[in-house]
C-alpha cells in the first residue's frame, strides 16, 4: 500500500503534465462541439445536441476541404510509397554514389516547408514576368500555359499532390532503404541459385519481408495527409477557402483563428469528424496488416 | 556428376587499395568423383566457401575452369548449373510454409521445364518425405528446430534433382547433438540419392565421419586431398597433421640423426632412411605409450581419466606447445602414476613412442620428411 502511494507520488508530474495538456483538452474538445450556440465572448452556450456537427456536415467549405483531403490522401499516399520503394531499389541497387544519392534525396527533409514553397512558386506561379518553369516547358513542346496557382481546380490540386510527395519522400526512403538493406543477402543468394526471375523475386521476397515497413509507412502517411495543412498555406497563403484549397485541419484552423474565426464549437466538431475519419481508415489498415503482412 | 575443377582461381582487391589483392582460392585442380560425399575443410577464413561459390556460381573465378560432368560451366549463371546449395543459416523464406519454401524452386521453372501443379505438389511431397518432413509441410520456418529447418532446406536444395548438392558449414548453427544426428541424416540422403555432394566445414570430426574424401585447404591453397583415414595417417606436412585429431597432434623440436630420433638428448625413436638433421617431428597422442624405462622423459602434468581411455597431461623440454597430451589404455596406467599426479608433486613418466604415429616436419616449410626412397 506504502509502495502503491511512493509510485504515485512519482507518477504525478507526468500525470499533471499530460492530463493538462492532453487529456481534459481531449474531453474538452468533446464537450464543445456538443455545445450549441456558443458565444465566445460570454463564454455561455445554448444547449447541447448536434447543431454543430449538422452546421459543419453542411457547410460547402467544409465539404471542399473534406473533398480535398480525401483527394489528396487517396493520391499521396500510395503514389509517394510507390515511388519511394522504387527509388529505394534503386538506391540500394548502384553501388557507386550511391552516397551522393541518398543525400541529394533526403535534402528536402531537412529543408523548410516555406523555402520548399518557394522553390514550387518559381517551378509553377505565373508572375508579371514570367509563367513560371513549368510552363515555360509547356510552351516549348508547344502547349498554352496553364496557372497553377490561380486557376482551374486540377491544377491546383496537382501542384498540391506533388508538393505533398516532394515533402514526405525523403523519410519514406530512408525508412525503407534501411529496411531493404536489413534483408538478409542470403534469401537473395538462395533465389538466384533456384533461377528466381527478378520480379518474383521483389514480389515474393524483398516485399514479403519489408512489409511491416511498408505498413508503417502507409499507416503514418494516412495520418499525416488527412492533418494536411501546412503545405497547402505554402502554396496558396492562409485564405484557403477562397482558393479552393481547403483542407479539414486548414478548417478547424479557420474556425479559431480565421477571418470566420471565433467558433471552437464548430471547430470541435469538424475535429471530432477528422478524428472518427482517421481511426475508422487506421482500423481498417489494422485489419488488412493480419492479412498481409509478414510478422518477422 | 563429376566435378573438376582446373587452376582455378579467385583473387579479391584489397580493402585499402594499396594492399595486394587477396586470393581467397589458389589455383585448385581436383576432381570430385561422381556420387561421393566431399568434405572441404580448413580453418575459418581459408577460403572454402569462395570455393563452394565459385562451383555454385554465385561467385565469378578470376582464372581458371569449372566443369560439371563434361560441360563447361565456368560462365554459367548458378541457376542454369543445376545444383542445391545450402546455406549455412538455411535461408528458408520465413515468410512461407515449408510447402511454399520447397515449392518455390520448382515455381521458377519457366518455358519447357514448367510443370503442372499436381506434378510440383507430388516433388514437393518426396522431397519432404525423404528428410523426413511429410507432417510438418504447413509449419512456418521458425515453428521448427535446428534440425528441421536444416531438413527443409536439404529438401528445397534436392526439389529439382540438381547434379550437384553444396552445402556451407550445414552443422554449425545446431547445437552437439542434433549435430551428430543430422550428419548421419545428411550421409543417409546423401547414399539414398546418390548425388554428388560437397560440404563446407571447419570441423575435421564432422568432416572426417561422414565424408568419402576431405580436402584440407588453408590459405586459399590446397594442402591434401583424400579419404579421411589415409590423410589423418599419412598427412602431407605439418598443418594437416595439426588441423586433424582431436586432441591435436603434439610438436617438438627435434633432430635426426644416424636414423635416430634424439628428443633433447634421448633417443626416442628410430627413422631409417630418414635424411638426417634438424627436424620438427609430430607424435599423435595415442602414439605413447607408458613404460617405466621408455626413452622419452617427461613431467607430469595431470591424468584425466575418460573411462575407456586416460588423458595423460604432459610437459617436455623439447615441446613446442606448453602441454602435451597423450591418450592411453586406461589398464596401462599404474596406480602410482595416478598419485603422483593428485599429489601435485613433481611427478615423471616416462613413454615409448609408436613409430606409426610419428611424423617428422621440415623446420622451416612444414613439409613431410620421408625416408629416401619412399614416395607418397
Amino acid at each position: 500500500m506504502k509502495k502503491d502511494l511512493k509510485a504515485w507520488l512519482f507518477l504525478i508530474p507526468a500525470i499533471a503534465f499530460l492530463g493538462v495538456f492532453m487529456i481534459y483538452p481531449l474531453f474538452d474538445v468533446l464537450i464543445y462541439s456538443f455545445e450549441q450556440g456558443f458565444n465566445f465572448v460570454s463564454q455561455s452556450f445554448a444547449g447541447y445536441g448536434f447543431y454543430n456537427y449538422r452546421f459543419v456536415l453542411s457547410d460547402p467549405y467544409f465539404l471542399q476541404a473534406l473533398k480535398n483531403t480525401f483527394i489528396l490522401v487517396i493520391i499521396t499516399v500510395p503514389v509517394s510509397t510507390g515511388l519511394s520503394l522504387l527509388i529505394s531499389l534503386g538506391l540500394t541497387s548502384i553501388p557507386k554514389l550511391k552516397e551522393l544519392y541518398q543525400t541529394i534525396y533526403f535534402l528536402p527533409y531537412v529543408t523548410n516547408t516555406l523555402a520548399v514553397g518557394l522553390v514550387f512558386m518559381i517551378l509553377f506561379k505565373k508572375t508579371a514576368y514570367s509563367d513560371g518553369l513549368i510552363n515555360l516547358m509547356i510552351n516549348a513542346f508547344g502547349g498554352s500555359s496553364v496557372d497553377f496557382m490561380d486557376g482551374p481546380y486540377w491544377a491546383k490540386m496537382m501542384v498540391t499532390c506533388i508538393y505533398t510527395i516532394w515533402i514526405v519522400l525523403p523519410f519514406k526512403i530512408l525508412i525503407l532503404t534501411s529496411a531493404l538493406s536489413s534483408v538478409n543477402p542470403d534469401y537473395y543468394k538462395a533465389a538466384r541459385v533456384d533461377g528466381t526471375s527478378r520480379a518474383r523475386i521483389f514480389w515474393r521476397i524483398t516485399v514479403p519481408m519489408i512489409s511491416p515497413m511498408i505498413f508503417y509507412l502507409v499507416i503514418t502517411g494516412f495520418i499525416g495527409a488527412f492533418k494536411a495543412y501546412s503545405d497547402e498555406v505554402a502554396l496558396f497563403g492562409v485564405d484557403l477557402n477562397t482558393a479552393g484549397m481547403n483542407t479539414i485541419v486548414g478548417y478547424i484552423y479557420d474556425m479559431l483563428y480565421g477571418n470566420s474565426g471565433g467558433y471552437p464549437s464548430f471547430a470541435s466538431a469538424a475535429a471530432l469528424i477528422l478524428f472518427v475519419i482517421v481511426f475508422a481508415i487506421t482500423c481498417i489498415n489494422l485489419i488488412v496488416r493480419k492479412k498481409l503482412v509478414y510478422e518477422g | 556428376m563429376k566435378v573438376v575443377l582446373e587452376h582455378l582461381t579467385k583473387r579479391f582487391p584489397n580493402r585499402n587499395r594499396k594492399g595486394d589483392d587477396v586470393i581467397a582460392v589458389n589455383d585448385f585442380n581436383f576432381e570430385i568423383p561422381d556420387g561421393k560425399l566431399i568434405g572441404l575443410l580448413g580453418p575459418s577464413g581459408c577460403g572454402k566457401s569462395t570455393a563452394l561459390n565459385l562451383i555454385c556460381g554465385l561467385e565469378k573465378p578470376s582464372d581458371g575452369r569449372i566443369f560439371f560432368g563434361d560441360k563447361d560451366v565456368t560462365n554459367l549463371p548458378p541457376e542454369s548449373r543445376g545444383v542445391g546449395m545450402v546455406f549455412q543459416n538455411y535461408a528458408l523464406y520465413p515468410h512461407l510454409t515449408v510447402r511454399q519454401n520447397i515449392l518455390f524452386p520448382l515455381q521458377n521453372l519457366k518455358g519447357e521445364d514448367k510443370l503442372s501443379k499436381e506434378e510440383m505438389e507430388k516433388r514437393a511431397l518426396e522431397a519432404a518425405e525423404l528428410v523426413m518432413l511429410g507432417e510438418l509441410m504447413e509449419r512456418r520456418p521458425r515453428e521448427l528446430s535446428g534440425g528441421q529447418q536444416q531438413r527443409v532446406a536439404i529438401a528445397r536444395a534436392l526439389v529439382k534433382t540438381p547434379g550437384i548438392l553444396l552445402m556451407d558449414e550445414p552443422l554449425s548453427n545446431l547445437d552437439a547433438r542434433l549435430r551428430l544426428q543430422t550428419r548421419e541424416e545428411i550421409r543417409r540422403i546423401q547414399l539414398r540419392t546418390g548425388i554428388t555432394t560437397i560440404f563446407v566445414t571447419h570441423d575435421q570430426e564432422e568432416a572426417m565421419s561422414i565424408s568419402d574424401e576431405i580436402i584440407v585447404m588453408k590459405d586459399g591453397v590446397v594442402h591434401q586431398i583424400g579419404a579421411p583415414q589415409s590423410v589423418y595417417d599419412d598427412p602431407t606436412d605439418r598443418f594437416v597433421a595439426e588441423f586433424l585429431g582431436t586432441p591435436a597432434i603434439n610438436i617438438f623440436d627435434g633432430e635426426i640423426k644416424g636414423g635416430n630420433v634424439l628428443l633433447g638428448g634421448d633417443v626416442i625413436g628410430h627413422a631409417a632412411g630418414v635424411p638426417g638433421g634438424e627436424a620438427v617431428i609430430g607424435i599423435r597422442p595415442e602414439g605413447f605409450k607408458i613404460a617405466e624405462d621408455g626413452p622419452m622423459h617427461c613431467d607430469l602434468g595431470r591424468v584425466e581419466v575418460m573411462g575407456r581411455d586416460t588423458s595423460i597431461v604432459f610437459t617436455h623440454t623439447s615441446a613446442q606447445g606448453k602441454q602435451l597430451r597423450a591418450i592411453v589404455d586406461a589398464t596401462t596406467v599404474p596406480a602410482t602414476l595416478r598419485e603422483s599426479a593428485g599429489a601435485g608433486s613433481e611427478g615423471k613418466v616416462s613413454f615409448t613412442v609408436n613409430p606409426f604415429k610419428m611424423y617428422f616436419f621440415d623446420k622451416t616449410t612444414g613439409e613431410r620428411i620421408l625416408p629416401k626412397g619412399e614416395n607418397r
